[in-house]
């Protein structure tokens, strides 16, 4: 079968298994289905991202953006300065202690059906800052739950295009009973 | 420079001068750096008239205050410190009077050094949470809980 988006071919992604396991996990009737993959077009093709960047990553996020890049091609149309009208929220740059809280709010915001991508080292890890500070927060996962990471320092947009294009088959892969698997299992 | 220096010594009697290839450095006793800040404020010979930088320093055995002054009429700079070995209640004046940017640069410092400064308006943190405990930029600061060396 394969999880087809328009972008690029299934071949040329990595890591299918796991998408493939994860489509295995929801639901198999042809009714279902067939309802889901209508629910999941519409939702893959228009991820609004919204306004938030904590550092460097959000330049790249903002050069993903401009007019070189443009994730618009992917229906990653317009950033929103809402939560409230935001589906997804790319964690571009290092959590302080300080702005835990701030993202676990803007996170508890958002309406569902709601992604996070984890863009860069610092998100991902804390990643420069893993060792011997006593401010940064080690991994954006443990505040909220992030559906795809995406390494660099600053990732290149090429590697957040990438990112997303992983986060539109994931959606795609989802139905209803495993659409809230992730935040259900989240500790 | 030694012109300036000169000036200085004159008007700071009690000021140690350090060799410094960039700015004229004077190590002043806590007790009096206010009423030295006032002097190089309104003395026509310095007027320094604007406090580019003020930071704190751990050196282990003492803490510090470095000040970094600029006229900006006359456009000569100058480097004012004071020191202090009390690690437990360490207290300098505070500036604030003289120059309106010393507010966050004093609030800063007290934030990661613990420094107090006295006659300061708003003696807060500034960047830390307000219930954090500790000054995490003195070299003796232990975290085991949010360290990892």
């Amino acid at each position: 079968m394969g999880i087809k988006i328009k972008s690029m071919k299934y071949e040329d992604f990595n890591d299918n298994e796991s998408l493939e396991l994860f489509k295995k996990s929801g639901s198999n009737g042809f009714f279902m289905t067939t309802i889901d993959s209508i629910i999941n077009w519409g939702r893959s093709n228009s991820v609004w991202p919204l306004t938030f960047a904590t550092s460097c990553c959000g330049i790249e996020m903002m050069a993903a953006g401009a007019s070189r890049h443009d994730f618009a091609r992917f229906g990653i149309e317009v950033y929103r300065a809402s939560p409230r009208q935001a589906d997804v929220i790319v964690i571009a740059g290092t959590i302080v202690h300080k702005m835990a809280p701030v993202l676990k709010r803007l996170y508890d915001q958002m309406a569902d059906p709601k992604y996070v991508i984890a863009m860069g080292a610092c998100a991902i890890s804390g990643g420069p800052f893993f060792n011997n500070t006593y401010s940064v927060v080690r991994g954006a996962d443990h505040i909220i739950p992030v559906d795809v990471y995406i390494p660099g320092c600053p990732p290149r947009p090429e590697a957040l295009l990438y990112g997303i294009m992983q986060l539109q088959r994931k959606i795609k892969a989802e139905s209803k009973e495993n659409r809230l698997e992730s935040r259900e299992n989240f500790i | 420079m030694e012109e300036l220096q000169q000036i200085l010594s004159d008007l700071l009697p009690g000021a140690v001068f350090n060799t410094n290839p960039q700015f004229v450095e004077a190590v002043v006793p806590a007790g009096d750096l206010h009423k030295f800040a006032l002097e190089l404020k309104n003395n026509p010979k310095t007027l320094f008239d604007y406090l580019v930088c003020c930071s704190g320093v751990d050196k282990n055995e003492e803490l510090s205050v470095v000040y970094h002054l600029r006229s900006t009429k006359l456009k000569h700079n100058c480097v004012i410190k004071v020191v202090t070995t009390d690690r437990v209640n360490p207290e300098f004046d505070s500036v604030f009077d003289l120059w309106a940017s010393a507010e966050f640069f004093e609030r800063e410092i007290f934030d990661f050094y613990g420094i107090k400064f006295k006659n300061h308006p708003d003696l807060r943190r500034l960047f830390l949470e307000d219930d954090f405990v500790g000054y995490p930029l003195r070299k003796d600061y232990v975290d085991n809980i949010n360290i990892v060396q």
